[in-house]
């Protein structure tokens, strides 16, 4: 009855790449400084370098959130299938 | 000026309610064995969800970030806005190794970072450079929080004119804190974070709505911070700052933005608030909703700029820019708000000099007199000096502030985000492969140390040629931009650490025991199937079991 293939899931998993270019997309568009140090468009008068930064608070906070979902629900996935493996075992 | 007693009143009451709560909080959750560390120290590492987010704000977003980081955009510009990308992509980081961190702290029993670097690498010197970076590093940032208040009261006029009779609300300030952290431990600075938290958030909604309808809105704000910012500062023969960093500004914003990032979780406090949550859960879930503080920072660092349309500070020469952000509440809001501001401030200093001092109490307890004076502590010897040392910590805050020039503390904070940032590669390293060798390690350490505060010692402050430590940036070599020195020692020390592992383990080098396996990093408290590993930490309250494989 043991499928020892899917017994373990591999450390490089789509999810968690998925997670890892949610994670890493702020550190390219704001380490990048150049991409954004403009004043127009301006935004009801605030110039583009502070609006910009401050939506990447909002965008960043829901990415982080969302590879925290992703993340959590592969994460109980792995340890249903190592409790499972584990009950075979004993 | 005259003093503004409605403002003072409510001030004052916050403040009462605040101590009320401290003292409290000693009762909150009660232990069943409040001797041991875990509890004075971390809380009795038992803090869900929702108490965590307000302790890791409370104890990240201080008074000094409320009144430096607009001071400094009121100052300079462009350039202090920095502080919003660094807390920005401070969260997606961390949600990389701070699970591990969690996890292996809870299953070895580990207080501090230095903890955890002991028995990674089976080396107390790693340790104690690591405890003593963090001591270190936290002493000037526990001043900065009396600055805050200082600011506070200063805008208040609080005091007399002697210079007694000037620091006499500060000393009471601090001995009412350092008594309630003495007997509450963690548990008060939990608990206060909610009023802290909730006071902050209330404050700047109101502030970045109901200022700039003052002020005639965002653009004539705007409008007049650029005709400040390119005005010639005489003393410097310069532009007072820039409203867009430059060219020549770039590498210096992006650095200072990573290498403040990187330094956030190295620090002691920030460790100590992470390490008190209950569970693996807990923590991720936290690093998932903090950038909800990222936004307030944002938004309260604009204030700088309503500080300059507003004229606070207008033609005073020698201006103490730290004072601009209580002046624009006192002159923008009705005495009562104004009031509840200053009180937002206030408690925004004690919340984080608390929990500062707590987690230096635990580096100096388990890293120094545990591990080098006395290795058979008792846990129950071990809160006793955790809890002598944390009035010590503070009284040595209350000294800087007090003796030395209240610049210096500035400084020295500055200096101490690059010394913590020269812990990077012992803990984020070790939290993943143990390969660094630990004498490399030291080197490393050692190099980032000196090379960093070499650097910032040849950094003149502005406009005063021949002064020492004026500031963080400075050339980096090779690349020959002006960028943060923090990440250019960062980066030497992690080449010298690369270079000496690779020579001291070709020569063999004896490599110290590490007592943690690849389980420690990923487990959790759990329901473990029966007949799995059931030794809990030493403090054996919790079952944990690994999560993933």
């Amino acid at each position: 009855m043991s499928q020892p293939t899917e017994a373990k899931l591999p450390l490089v998993t789509p999810v968690r790449v998925v997670c890892a270019v949610l994670l890493v997309a702020p550190f390219v568009a704001l380490l990048w400084v150049d991409s954004y140090a403009t004043d127009k468009p301006a935004f009801v008068g605030i110039p583009f370098f502070y609006w910009y930064q401050l939506l990447w608070v909002i965008l960043s906070a829901l990415m982080t959130g969302l590879a925290y979902v992703l993340f959590t629900r592969e994460e109980r996935q792995r340890r249903a299938r190592r409790l499972a493996r584990g009950g075979e075992q004993a | 000026m005259k003093t503004d007693w409605t403002a003072l009143s409510v001030f004052i009451l916050f403040f009462l309610l605040v101590t009320v709560i401290g003292f409290v909080a000693a009762r909150w959750r009660r232990a069943t064995d409040a001797q041991h560390l875990d509890e004075w120290g971390l809380g009795g590492r038992s803090f869900g969800t929702v108490i965590s987010w307000f302790l890791l704000g409370g104890d990240l977003y201080t008074a000094y970030t409320f009144i430096a980081v607009p001071a400094l955009i009121y100052g300079v510009g462009a350039q202090g806005f920095y502080a919003v990308p660094y807390t920005i992509i401070a969260w997606p980081l961390v949600f990389l190794f701070l699970p591990r961190l969690w996890s292996v702290a809870r299953r070895k029993g580990y207080v501090t970072l230095a903890d955890f670097a002991r028995g990674r690498y089976g080396s107390k010197s790693v340790a104690v450079a690591v405890a003593l970076t963090g001591i270190l590093a936290t002493m000037p940032y526990i001043a900065l929080q009396l600055v805050g208040i200082q600011a506070v009261l200063d805008t208040l006029h609080v005091g007399g004119s002697s210079s007694f009779g000037k620091d006499l609300p500060l000393l009471i300030a601090f001995a009412v804190l350092a008594a309630y952290t003495y007997s509450s431990g963690l548990r008060a600075p939990a608990l206060i974070a909610f009023v802290k938290d909730t006071l902050v958030y209330v404050v700047v909604l109101v502030a970045i709505i109901y200022i700039p309808i003052r002020l005639g809105g965002y653009g004539h704000i705007f409008h007049d911070a650029a005709t400040a910012m390119a005005r010639t500062n005489p003393a410097t023969g310069k532009p007072r700052g820039s409203m867009i960093p430059g060219a020549q500004a770039q590498w210096a914003y992006a650095t200072l933005a990573l290498g403040s990032a990187m330094a956030l979780f190295m620090y002691p406090h920030s460790a100590t608030g992470v390490m008190a949550a209950k569970d693996r859960l807990t923590v991720r879930r936290n690093l998932a909703v903090m950038p909800a503080y990222s936004l307030m920072l944002g938004l309260l660092s604009l204030l700088g700029f309503m500080a300059i349309s507003a004229g606070v500070g207008k033609g005073v020469k020698g201006y103490n820019s730290q004072l601009a952000i209580p002046q624009l509440f006192q002159q923008m809001f009705p005495s009562w708000f104004a009031g509840v501001a200053f009180a937002a401030i206030g408690i925004g200093a004690l919340v984080p000099a608390a929990i500062m001092s707590i987690a230096a109490a635990n580096l100096f307890t388990r890293n120094i007199y545990k591990d080098l004076l006395k290795p058979d502590a008792t846990p129950a010897e071990e809160t006793k000096v955790a809890k002598l040392v944390s009035l010590v910590v503070k009284l040595g805050a209350l000294g800087f502030v007090l003796g030395i020039d209240k610049q210096f503390s500035i400084n020295l904070q500055l200096l101490g985000g690059i010394w913590i940032l020269q812990t990077f590669p012992a803990i984020v390293g070790g939290l993943f492969v143990r390969w660094f060798h630990r004498w490399a390690l030291l080197a490393g350490w050692a190099a980032g140390m000196t090379y960093g505060t070499w650097k910032a010692y040849g950094v003149a402050a502005a406009g005063k040629p021949g002064t020492h430590f004026g500031g963080s940036s400075a050339n980096i070599p090779v690349i020959g931009q002006i960028g943060y020195i923090g990440v250019t020692a960062l980066v030497l020390n992690i080449a010298v650490a690369v270079v000496l592992t690779l020579v001291l383990k070709a020569v063999k080098a004896p490599e110290g025991v590490d007592e943690t396996v690849a389980a420690d990093y990923v487990a959790d408290v759990a329901d473990t199937p029966a007949g799995s590993d059931t030794e809990g930490p030493e403090h054996g309250r919790d079952v944990i079991a690994p999560v993933t494989t």
